[in-house]
């Protein structure tokens, strides 16, 4: 997929954990963790809501990459197939 | 007429009669007691039998003729006063509680006022606000005095011999719904000690007296269809009060309802509660429950007077609600 | 005297600074059959929505409350026309009298009354719902029902203050009964003398506690403002009250160790490498288990301080601190959770976190908690010096996992460390039972293939 096809799949993704948030002014460098203030059991979700929407699983040791939006697209960008 | 099934006005009257027969320094005095036979019929027939020197019609004014049997007390006398009812008493008050009720205690113990009062209480015969209340929880308010509240024919019969022995003042409250009640008057003097227990049960205390107990047994029978077994207490004395009745059947029962025609703020009935509070706080399995008068003067039409005193229905449902509670 | 006619379903109380509650929402219209454990309503404590269920099997007559009402606790919600429930006697029920008035006769060439079963002990259909719906075993369920039978007043005991009649209060002392244990038959739920009677018969022997009297005045009900503003302030209430009561009232003691997790995290990955994401553990499920272990090695942790007495929990109920995203906090309890695998105990965290946030708690999570932990470690915290949730006796603390120096066999090297905390109400225990608490967590976080 395209960074901008992960991009979008990672925003619904996030949309699932966290309703509330305005994703569309979250700079794609910001740690979301810190900014949309998500516990590990949040971030689980989020994980486990990309893995089924990407259909790629994505490991612990993974993690590190999805820490920021820009990140996350760029690791499923080139870990996935373009279409 | 002393063993057989008579009615509590002429169980009073034959009260009365015995009375004066048995001792010469007994007399009657009140409104209308003589000629008229008294405005409830009590006293019919008494002026022809003992003649005017012993039942006495006074003029209308309370103050002056209770004020009279206190003198004559004091001289040595055993009046018996009828008042009409116990709104015009209050008219007498100051005699009552500033001498009656009082003189024992200025004069050092030397002065006791043997003097018997006798008057109508309560509501239900549709006689409206000024005829119909239920102020004797105040009497019983006044130290120096001992309120007693025949509910039963017998009771009628036998109070006020005992009463007439007591070297202090006594008020015996009559409710006016009770005078055509039938019943057997055993001959014989009773107890003005203590409260009597009317019926035996587990589940609830009922405690009334006077003009309420019959709604208090008609509600027992009612509550005995439902399986709930009251104990009815006859308080029978308002002051003192026999507490020690009262504790014992809280112990066995550990519910109470207390039935009052007077109204509910500053009542006998929150006397009672009050020490059942304090005696028996941890015989209670359920909060205190009182039927009491609504806090209206008592209406003239029959539905809004019927409405607003105690009703067989009301401690009914006031049962069931502590038992539910 | 129970007739056979329309059963109240009330207000339940839903915890000790309950109050009042609004109904949020129904889930039943009049002429609806339900079942005894069915969930019927959604009440707003203020703290919570709750899904409470039908104590009765019948028809729904008639709602007398209407969707966001606010009545106080007791008021009778909806009338459910019962069904007439075989072999089961009357609410009111007395203990077997010495005389023997009270006790039932068989009607003639009836069978007689089966013997007490033997284990497993019978449970009711509400019960087995209850426990099926959060995973609870129901064999470590202490039961005060009629022959050890577990009861729904085991399964949604409240540590509140009981509302308890004067003499039912005397009865419980004389008679060494917990009146926390026991669900009052008055119409507000009042425990009256007879429950204690029947309480103590079941209960066989004697115990040695009564429950504390702290009554304190309601708070003025704000029913204008928005539910949501008042539920915050009401938490905050809550919380303020229990807190404030904790510091006032419970000696702590804090003691803290250091936990090398390399082990349990090298675990961990392993594990959760050959799980299907959903499956996928975190962290905190170990943290939770091993302190669920610890609190069964450890009794005397785990439970309640009542009345000058300890009375221990029947099971390990852990109460999760749960932060709220709009602020505030809830200490749902994890049931039965030392005998949970570790998958159903994540699975278990997640649906309470989650239906925490959403607002909808059960009313046995909200009253069960026998201890209770707190995890900061998300937000960078690294040590927790806890307040114990009274009346429970103990609360344990993790930090942050963090790569940090240590020593291992004379050696310098980085490992995961967590600082794991205990405070523990020095009337129950002593800093000797707490060192053994954590000990014991210590060990199990070495040793992850235990947990």
């Amino acid at each position: 997929m395209t960074p901008q096809q992960a991009r979008e799949l990672i925003e619904h993704a996030l949309a699932q954990v966290a309703p509330d948030a305005d994703l569309a002014t979250l700079p794609p460098d910001a740690d979301l963790r810190d900014i949309l203030e998500l516990d590990s059991l949040d971030f689980l979700s989020f994980v486990e809501a990309l893995s089924d929407a990407s259909g790629y699983r994505i490991e612990e040791d993974d993690y590190p990459a999805f820490s920021t939006v820009a990140g996350g697209a760029g690791f499923l960008a080139a870990h996935t197939g373009t279409s | 007429m002393t063993e057989g099934t008579t009615t509590y006005r002429e169980a009073m009257r034959e009260a009365i009669r015995e009375a004066m027969r048995r001792d010469e320094r007994v007399f009657l005095m009140g409104e209308d007691v003589g000629a008229y036979g008294g405005c409830f019929a009590v006293s019919l027939g008494l002026l022809e039998e003992f003649g005017p020197e012993r039942v006495r019609d006074t003029p209308l004014s309370e103050a002056a003729f209770v004020g009279a049997g206190i003198g004559a007390a004091l001289g040595g006398m055993r009046p018996i006063v009828e008042i009409m009812t116990v709104n015009f008493s209050l008219l007498a008050l100051d005699q009552i509680l500033n001498n009656a009720a009082t003189l024992l205690h200025m004069s050092g113990g030397q002065l006791n006022v043997p003097l018997v009062i006798r008057m109508t209480t309560g509501a239900g015969r549709q006689l409206a606000a000024q005829h119909s209340h239920s102020l004797e929880g105040w009497y019983a308010h006044i130290p120096g005095l001992r309120i007693l509240a025949p509910a039963t024919v017998e009771d009628a019969r036998g109070m006020l011999w005992p009463a007439l022995q007591d070297p202090d003042p006594v008020l015996i409250f009559e409710h006016g719904s009770l005078y055509n009640m039938s019943g057997v008057a055993r001959p014989g003097p009773v107890d003005i000690t203590g409260a009597a227990l009317r019926r035996s049960g587990t589940d609830i205390s009922l405690i009334g007296y006077g003009g309420t107990m019959g709604k208090a047994l008609s509600a027992a029978d009612a509550l005995a269809g439902e399986g709930i077994e009251a104990d009815v207490i006859d308080l029978r004395v308002l002051r003192p009060l026999d507490d020690a009745t009262i504790m014992e059947s809280v112990g066995r029962t550990h519910r109470v309802v207390i039935v009052d025609e007077g109204w509910r703020s500053g009542s006998l009935s929150a006397e009672i509660g009050a020490r059942i509070v304090e005696q028996a706080f941890y015989q209670l399995d359920a909060p205190v429950a009182r039927v009491c008068t609504a806090e209206v003067p008592i209406p003239y039409a029959r539905h809004l007077e019927e409405a607003a005193i105690p009703q067989v229905s009301a401690i009914v449902a006031a049962t069931r609600e502590v038992l539910a509670s | 005297m129970t007739g056979a006619g329309p059963s109240e379903f009330r207000m339940p109380s839903l915890g000790a600074d309950m109050e009042s509650g609004t109904v949020a929402e129904w889930l039943v219209q009049p002429g609806d059959s339900i079942r005894k454990g069915d969930i019927i309503a959604v009440i707003d404590t203020d703290k919570a929505l709750i899904e409470v269920e039908s104590f009765h099997t019948g028809v729904v007559d008639s709602l007398l409350v209407s969707a966001g009402e606010r009545v106080p606790v007791g008021t009778p919600l909806a009338l459910v026309t019962t069904a007439p429930a075989p072999a089961r006697p009357s609410t009111r029920e007395r203990p077997p009298a010495p005389a023997g008035k009270e006790h039932p006769r068989p009607a003639p060439g009836a069978p007689e009354p089966a013997p007490a079963p033997p284990s497993p002990p019978v449970t009711s259909p509400i019960v087995r719902h209850l426990a099926e719906q959060r995973g609870l075993d129901l064999a470590s369920v202490h039961g005060t029902g009629p022959a050890g039978r577990v009861i729904r007043a085991d399964v949604e005991r409240a540590q509140a203050r009981a509302k308890a009649s004067p003499l039912a209060r005397k009865l419980a002392r004389e008679l060494g009964v917990d009146l926390a244990r026991i669900t009052g038959t008055g119409r507000t739920g009042a425990i009256r003398a007879d429950d204690v009677r029947a309480a103590a018969v079941r209960q066989g022997k004697p115990r040695e506690a009564a429950v504390r009297a702290s009554a304190r005045p309601a708070a003025p009900a704000a029913a204008e403002r928005p539910a949501q503003e008042r539920r915050g302030e009401a938490m905050r209430q809550a919380i303020a009250q229990a807190m404030a009561r904790s510091k006032r009232e419970i000696p702590h003691y804090y003691l803290a160790t250091t936990v090398d997790m390399s082990a349990a995290l090298a675990w961990l990955r392993q594990r959760n490498r050959d799980l299907p994401v959903p499956q996928r553990l975190l962290p905190a499920a170990l943290l939770l288990k091993a302190t669920a272990l610890a609190a069964k090695e450890v009794p005397r942790l785990n439970g309640f301080w009542i009345d000058d007495a300890f009375v221990p929990g029947d099971a390990v109920h852990l109460g999760v601190a749960i932060s709220l995203k709009g602020g505030g906090l809830i200490t749902p309890a994890l049931h039965a959770a030392a005998g949970r695998e570790l998958g159903d105990l994540m699975a278990g965290l997640k649906d309470l976190v989650a239906r925490s946030r959403a607002g909808r708690l059960r009313a046995t999570e909200m009253t069960e908690a026998t201890i209770t932990v707190t995890n900061l470690g998300d937000l960078g915290v690294e040590l927790v010096h806890g307040i114990v949730h009274p009346p429970q006796v103990a609360l344990v603390g993790f930090g942050k996992i963090l790569d940090r120096p240590w020593a291992v066999d004379g050696l310098l090297g980085v490992r995961p460390l967590v600082t794991v905390t205990l405070a523990a109400d020095h009337r129950a225990t002593d800093g000797f039972t707490g060192a053994r608490f954590l000990a014991v967590v210590e060990r199990l976080l070495n040793h992850p293939e235990e947990l």
